[in-house]
């Protein structure tokens, strides 16, 4: 049974069920594979390999258990999910020593469901950043190109599933940032509607875009880990207590596309697309054509201004949200403090990255007397109106489709001193978290310039996530297998 | 809006952030240039639209008002960087 770490989520889950290997093995082999390939790609900021293994032999010895859906699964999950005894930097210096004495509602979920957790995973500062480069520890590299990027925020959890560590991780979607690693690495990625997935010990960054999501090698692993973290949370107020859809049983199903009807926006197939994004989409709508579906054209003629929407709220969110970073309770302490106004500014000065404070200026900008009308409240109300978009492009399309990103990954330092035109970089993927609706990455094929991988995104009307998945098992199984990074 | 390098010190002392001169003269032109980007949604005309804070609109969630006990004070103590078992130590205030 060489190569276990090849193998997808579902086929090592049906593995281990029937006891055909161990929970032990399976972890000695992400472990050996992590040894094998992080000095390439740097993908993980901690390791807990002898609690890993402590775990897996414990589940060895109570055995298979059927009522765990994820029993003896390794997963590494991105540092912005607090994990109980375990460190949760967020990937920054503020949170360096932080170790939270509670886990997040899906961290708790995961554990129920038998998986085996094996460490955190890289990220981009406060989840703040397209390309995980802002990380305060280390850059990730991508495993189909060593001198590019893995995409971000959660540039961690794409590359360590994409090489193989792990069968899944946990990302958080702020404005992309499930979507866009899944998109770089070659994974699949889904961003669930907003409430479907607790916040709590999601480290906030903006409350009122963030969701968790999962990443996965294969559609159906994505549905597996979606089904163990989705559902009510009375610990989260925006957490929404509708039923949760059978979604490994909506991929099982999956048969083609007939009757589905997929919306094309005109704003997201146009100009400023790379030629070789284009055309990898295109082949694959012409692929969801063929398999049954019909497409219509639909119009996000707010997409020009999703950009600027986007950065406001997140931005005055994330300088709300990150005021309780003051020195006091937990994370760094400056060791120069005379009185308190000193502590808190020197703490959070020597604490924060640059791209936290320029976004923690911009936000308190934004949110600031005489400003607020025209930055903060104007973005909310054009929010309104990109919701507006979704919902009229919904009464003619089941699903929309368009890229994920405009080029494929990037590399490293190609983009770090302009932030604006990193920011540019999220045009397609922002609008939905404004609109709190969910979308799924998939890959659809290596781009015809780089050889590296390229994402379509599917987008649904909210808690559409097993019409999501199922759509996106049809076209998976239609490419056929999908090949391996060509740098791990 | 133009913004100077007296109005981005003062929006940081806001925020409890120091800001040295070296990072203020990276920080005011990249500052100036995403604000002015962001300026562009007054094209926009949203008379009379209603502003939209969130995806999960209309909903109070409220619970029974009852002590509970989720964690002990050690637990809440065990990340600060001052505490005496008891509190979290800061500097002299008064």
């Amino acid at each position: 049974m060489s190569e276990l770490f090849r193998k997808t989520l579902s086929e090592i889950r049906d593995l281990l069920a029937t006891g055909e290997v161990s929970a032990l093995a399976v972890t000695e082999a992400c472990l050996a594979r992590i040894e094998a390939t992080e000095p390439k790609i740097a993908a993980l900021l901690s390791l807990q390999a002898e609690a890993a293994l402590d775990q897996a032999k414990a589940l060895d010895r109570q055995g298979p258990d059927p009522a765990q859906a994820l029993w003896g699964v390794p997963l590494i999950l991105k540092d912005v999910l607090t994990t109980k005894g375990v460190p949760t930097t967020c990937g920054s210096k503020i949170l360096e020593n932080f170790v939270p004495f509670y886990d997040a509602t899906a961290v708790a979920k995961l554990k129920e469901a038998g998986a085996v957790l094996l460490g955190k995973a890289n990220m981009d500062e406060f989840a703040m950043g397209s390309s995980t480069e802002n990380s305060a520890y280390h850059a990730t590299r991508n495993p189909w190109d060593l001198s590019r990027v893995p995409g971000g925020s959660s540039g961690g959890s794409g590359a360590t599933v994409a090489a193989g560590q792990c069968f899944g991780s946990l990302g958080s979607d702020t404005g992309g940032s499930v979507r866009l690693p899944a998109s770089f690495c070659g994974i699949v990625g889904l961003k669930p509607t907003y409430g479907r997935v607790s916040r709590y010990g999601l480290v906030a960054y903006g409350s009122s875009l963030d969701q968790i999501g999962p990443l996965a090698r294969s559609v159906e692993d994505t549905a597996r880990l979606l089904s163990a973290i989705a559902g009510h949370d009375p610990k989260d107020s925006t957490s929404v207590d509708a039923p949760v859809a059978d979604y490994v049983g909506a991929v099982q199903n999956a048969k083609d596309l007939n009757g589905l009807t997929i919306g094309l926006p005109e704003e997201y197939w146009g100009e400023g697309l790379s030629p070789e994004v284009s055309e990898a989409c295109r082949k694959a709508v012409d692929l969801a054509r063929d398999l049954g579906a019909k497409t219509v054209p639909v119009s996000f003629s707010t997409t020009r201004y999703a950009v600027a929407t986007y950065y406001i709220v997140a931005m005055a969110e994330a300088s709300s949200n990150l005021a309780r970073f003051d020195g006091v309770r937990y994370g760094h302490r400056t060791k120069e403090a005379g009185e308190l106004l000193d502590l808190y500014q020197k703490s959070r000065t020597e604490g924060f990255g640059e791209e936290v404070q320029r976004r923690i200026i911009i936000g308190t900008y934004v949110l600031s007397a005489g400003y607020y009308d025209a930055y903060y409240r104007k973005a909310a109300q054009v929010r309104r109106l990109i919701r507006r978009d979704f919902d009229q492009a919904f009464e003619k399309c089941d699903l929309v489709a368009g890229p994920v990103c405009p080029i494929t990954a990037f590399p490293l330092g190609g983009f770090t001193a302009d932030p604006l035109q990193m920011y540019l970089m999220d045009i397609f993927t922002i609008s939905l978290n404004l609109a709190g609706l969910p979308g799924l990455s998939l890959p659809v094929g290596l781009g015809r310039d780089t050889g590296l991988p390229v994402g379509l995104q599917l987008l649904g009307p909210a808690f559409s996530e097993d019409r999501l998945l199922a759509a996106a098992r049809v076209l998976e199984a239609a490419q056929g297998e999908r090949p391996w990074p060509s740098a791990v | 809006m133009k913004i100077t390098p007296e109005e981005v010190s003062r929006v940081a002392r806001l925020a409890r952030l120091e800001l040295s001169e070296a990072k203020r003269e990276l920080f005011v032109p990249q500052l100036q240039n995403i604000l002015s980007y962001m300026d562009q949604l007054a094209e926009l005309d949203t008379t009379g639209v209603t502003p939209m804070y969130g995806p999960v609109e209309h909903t109070t969630v409220l619970r029974a008002d009852e002590v509970r006990k989720d964690f002990t004070r050690a637990e809440v103590l065990s990340n600060a960087p001052e505490e005496d078992g008891r509190f979290f130590i800061v500097p002299r205030i008064v």
